[in-house]
């Protein structure tokens, strides 16, 4: 999805514009070691419904995140640039039903979705760097049988 | 202070945290949270080869690929500094069940003796690290988006097809761990 914040700068402040982001990143990484969902056995105990912990980090995420994303709405706030906030609608197709059973079956394997990845190698876990590169080789993957695949 | 933060957090905590996360990246730059495109965004500075997937300027979605590298520094962070390697604390009955599959090493975030560095070149490392990272990527392009674009993004913004994308990763993940995972530790 293209947005256009960026578009009118030269590429000498690439990176001024985006550091911000670079800092919000540190500090989501953090809770992502900190609360353990970068762990492998903390994916497990969800998918064995062993105890709350997962449910309870997604549940209480997505509800603070729609409370949000409905008051964003309902009071028009806008971003720090003075911008109509809009996001993007997600459009239904098959690939949300066979890429979402592909992507489950490898989240219990690796224990991770793609953002805990960089948070486990930044932890030390240099392993994983092989897994991420898999996830980039998987995603090129799709990208090239696109047309071939049913959506 | 520091005492507290470097005990593992709660689960409402980080909830808050991240899905506060939402709403600091549309009001800082109108982004929608999501972390699997920066994977999309490598191939298509790395290796668009006419792919029509790739064919766009990444440069213009850079802010993802600086946010994935702060989540990694702060990966770094939390575990040098905040106490983030410690062992993990999970419901006994899953632990029991990891031991019977054949686990050992429950010293950190991660089985060592999955995920450590002295796999990576035999099988086990070449289906948890490979094969399992080629599903990751491959499923999540295709679903178009993965926990955060979906289970947490789409679901705040009350997208259904991001439900059943979620419903969807759920039903993989309780696949593979009922009747995948025993079968690939049988192989070794």
């Amino acid at each position: 999805m293209e947005t256009n914040l960026n578009k009118a700068q030269p590429n000498g402040n690439l990176f001024f514009v985006n550091l911000k982001y670079l800092v919000l990143g540190v500090f989501f990484g953090i809770v992502f070691v900190k609360a353990e969902i970068v762990s492998w056995f903390r994916i497990q105990e969800m998918f064995r419904l062993g105890a709350f912990h997962m449910y309870g980090v997604i549940g209480t995420a997505v509800l603070v995140g729609m409370l949000s994303v409905y008051l964003i709405k309902k009071f028009k706030i806008k971003t720090i640039s003075g911008e109509v906030v809009v996001i993007p609608p997600k459009k239904f197709h098959k690939g949300q039903i066979y890429g979402g059973l592909i992507f489950g079956i490898g989240w219990a394997i690796t224990g991770a979705c793609p953002g805990p990845l960089f948070a486990q190698i930044g932890a030390g876990f240099l392993a994983v760097m092989i897994t991420l590169l898999s996830a980039i080789a998987g995603t090129w993957l799709y990208g090239r049988f696109q047309s071939r695949l049913p959506h | 202070m520091l005492e507290i933060i470097k005990q593992p957090w709660s689960w409402y905590v980080a909830g808050i945290l991240i899905g506060l996360t939402v709403p600091a990246l549309l009001l800082l730059g109108n982004k929608p949270f999501g972390i699997s495109s920066s994977l999309k965004h490598m191939c298509a500075a790395c290796m668009p080869a006419k792919i029509p997937l790739f064919q766009y300027n990444w440069k213009h979605e850079a802010w993802n690929l600086f946010f994935v590298a702060g989540i990694l520094i702060g990966g770094f962070v939390a575990g040098q500094f905040l106490g983030g390697n410690q062992p993990v604390h999970i419901a006994e009955r899953t632990k029991e069940q990891l031991q019977a599959l054949g686990l050992t090493d429950f010293s950190t975030l991660l089985p060592l003796d999955v995920f450590g560095t002295s796999q990576i070149f035999t099988v086990r490392g070449l289906i948890f690290l490979v094969f399992g990272g080629l599903m990751v990527g491959f499923g999540t392009r295709y679903a178009d988006g993965c926990t955060s674009g979906h289970s947490i993004m789409g679901l705040s913004n009350l997208q259904w097809p991001s439900l059943v994308a979620t419903i969807c990763f759920m039903v993989g993940g309780f696949f593979s761990t009922w009747v995948l995972l025993p079968l690939i530790f049988q192989l070794f």
